[in-house]
Formats: C-alpha cells, structure tokens, sequence
C-alpha cells in the first residue's frame, strides 16, 4: 500500500515538473516534438532511477559514517557526472541502437537539475504517506520514489509535447511566440494538476 | 576604462539579462519566487556564488586542461555552493529551510557554468567579477520582479507588508501562478525590446 501511495504521490500529487519545477530547461528545451520528448524521458528514467540508488548507497555508508555530510553536495554531483559518463560507454557498447536513440540526451542530463534534485530529496527529507508516520525513505522505498518521479517527468513531458505539436500549427500573436505561450501552458497544465492535491 | 568597467556590470541587467533573455536558470526562477523576499533571498545566494566562482575560474583557467575544464568548473562551483551552503546553516538557518533544496541546486544552475565558460575562463579576475556582479544583480533583479508580482497578486502584500485583508489569488502562490507570471513577464519584455 505504501509503495502505491509514493508512486501515485510522485507522479501526480507532487510532480517533478508541474509542482516542484526540478529539470525545466530540457522540460522546455527538447518538448516540442513528441518523439524527442520520449528519448529524453527514458534516459532521464534511467539516469535518475540509477543515480538516487548510488548517491543513497553513498551517504549511507560512506558520507554519514565518516562525517562528511558536508560533502554531500561536491559528491553527488560528481557521482553523477561520472555516472552518466559510464552509461554513455557501456550502452556504446552493449546496446547500440539504443544507445544512438539516446545518444544527444545523455550528455544533456548531467545539467539536468531533476538528477540532482531527486538524488538530494530522498537522502535529505522525512516523507509521509497516508497514515504512515514521517520518516526518511530506505533504499526500496528511494528507488521506487525515483522511479516513479521520473515516470512523472516523462509524463508531463510527453503530453506537454503533445500540445506544443498542435500550438505549433496556430497562429500566435507574436510577442507570445516561442517561450512565453509555452510558459503559459505548462501553468496551465500545472492548473490541472493541481486538481490531484490532497489525493494523498 | 571606467566605460568598459560599467557596461560590463549594466549588461547583465537588460541586455543579456539571464532570465528574460538568456533564458538560463529557470528552477530556481519558477521555485523561490513565492515571495518578493524569497525571491530577493535566492538572487544574492546565486549571486555570492557566481562572483566568487567566477574569480577562481578566471585565475585557475590559463592551468587547467582543455580536456578537464568542465569537470573542475563543476568542482570549483560546488565548493563555493557548500561555503554557502554551511554560512547558511550557521547564520540564516530561517532562509536556509525556506529555499531548501534550491541552494544546492544552484550547482546545477546554467548560470554559473555558462558564464564561467563563456566570460570567466577567458578575462581577467576583476573583469570576471565585475561581470559575476552584474549578472548575478540581473538575476537578483529578475527574481525579485517575478517575487513582488506573485506576492501582490497571491497574497496581497509587498515584502510581507499587507495591504487588503484576506486572501489574495492562491494559485499564484502556487505552481501554476510561477509560470503564468513569468510567461506574461516574457510577453511583456519582448514587446518593450521589440519597440
């Protein structure tokens, strides 16, 4: 039941993009054709699924057993930016073809503030579910988190591509035109959002 | 000199302006920006971090490898973002919680790294610094613009000064409120640009 309240809660209630505002550059960057805005989310999924069991496994017994919390920050961006590095290679050579549908996102994710965004929260902060008492996440429970966050990333993205497909055929004034209409969109659809708040 | 030493300061303030016209930083722009002051609070961190990141990048450059810049950029930031990071802790631990995961993140903000690799890695320390000053001021600018107007409108006051009793719009507070006045804003500067 557990599980279920923090896969709903982090794809609906708090979404990554629509209600935390984590990774928007890509999120407005590469959305306006909804075939990119998929390669990017599976490797946003990957990263950010792979990188939050790491940098967890980290703090717990590296960081926190010696002290150096403090050091949380300089190392999980490092993890991280090798970690994408290491993807990179090994999908080069075990998975080509996916690692030619990937192959412009990867390096883009290293920026990505979700990563680290994520990769932070769940180490950093008590959640409660339902009836539950708070408290900080173990390591299922992070990775079910994060996984389900980026499934939420994906989503926003793909359906925000979607509309972006079909503004790309209207005609918009022309201040509004690039950026500003897609920013009034994404708060629109942060609107609708809003109506899952309180689900959990 | 004096000339040059000011418009490197005032170009960051409307000419590249780093929100409404480099488009860089947008997290941290929609997130903090709930109140004219959080979003004053958020401009000085970036700001503290991008002019003493900026001095140290335009000082180690000439020495560091081609190949490595970008990862010890990134180290060099991330050092500064912790120097912030336990000064906050330790001094305004109110404004510390409020902003949250956002002061970390300032790592991982376009900004810095777009400027240390655009201006810092090829200018002198003062030039850098005064360059970090003005657009980490643009930047202060911008959040704090974004900041007064979802205040007013999502809850009726200016720097927690209230002016109507009640509420205001709540969903300007909110997330959506963060894009829609950002988006309008944009509107606005494109056509002010434009004329």
């Amino acid at each position: 039941m557990e599980y279920f309240l923090i896969i709903i809660s982090a794809i609906f209630v708090n979404n990554i993009v629509l209600a935390q505002f984590l990774g928007i550059c890509p999120f407005l960057g590469v959305s306006s054709k909804i075939s990119t805005a998929a390669g990017m989310s599976i490797a946003v999924c990957f990263v950010i699924t792979l990188a939050t069991v790491v940098t967890y496994l980290l703090n717990q017994y590296l960081l926190v057993p010696f002290g150096l919390d403090f050091l949380q920050t300089i190392a999980f961006i490092l993890v991280i930016a090798a970690l994408v590095q290491i993807v990179e290679i090994v999908l080069k050579k075990v998975s080509p073809s996916l690692y030619k549908a990937l192959g412009i996102y990867l390096p883009l994710i290293t920026t990505n503030c979700a990563v680290l965004g994520v990769a932070i929260t769940v180490v950093s902060k008590e959640f409660t579910f339902g009836t539950s008492a708070p408290h900080m996440l173990n390591l299922a429970e992070s990775t079910v988190y994060a996984l389900a966050t980026s499934l939420g990333y994906g989503l926003a993205m793909i359906l925000f591509s979607g509309i972006r497909e079909h503004l790309a055929l209207n005609d918009v004034p022309k201040p509004f035109r690039g950026l500003p209409i897609a920013l009034i969109t994404v708060g629109i659809m942060a609107m609708a959002f809003l109506g899952f708040s309180g689900m959990v | 000199m004096a000339n040059s030493n000011l418009s490197i300061i005032t170009k960051g303030l409307l000419k590249e302006n780093p929100t409404f016209v480099l488009l860089l930083g947008m997290c941290p722009t929609l997130a903090t920006t709930t109140s004219a002051l959080n979003g004053l609070q958020m401009g000085l961190a970036t700001m503290f971090v991008l002019i003493l990141s900026n001095i140290a990048i335009s000082l180690i450059a000439p020495v560091v490898p081609d190949k490595v810049h970008i990862p010890v950029y990134i180290v060099v930031i991330a050092t500064f973002v912790t120097v912030l990071q336990l000064f906050m802790q330790a001094y305004t631990p109110a404004v510390y919680r409020t902003l949250g995961l956002f002061i970390p993140l300032i790592v991982v903000n376009c900004i810095i790294l777009g400027r240390a690799e655009a201006f810092a890695g090829r200018n002198n320390w003062w030039k850098s610094a005064l360059d970090g000053l003005g657009m980490g001021l643009g930047f202060t600018m911008s959040l704090t613009t974004i900041g007064i107007i979802r205040e007013i409108l999502g809850n009726g006051s200016i720097f927690g000064w209230k002016f109507i009793t009640g509420d205001g719009i709540l969903a300007f507070v909110m997330a959506p409120g963060a894009f829609l006045v950002l988006g309008y804003l944009m509107v606005l500067f494109n056509k002010i640009a434009k004329k």
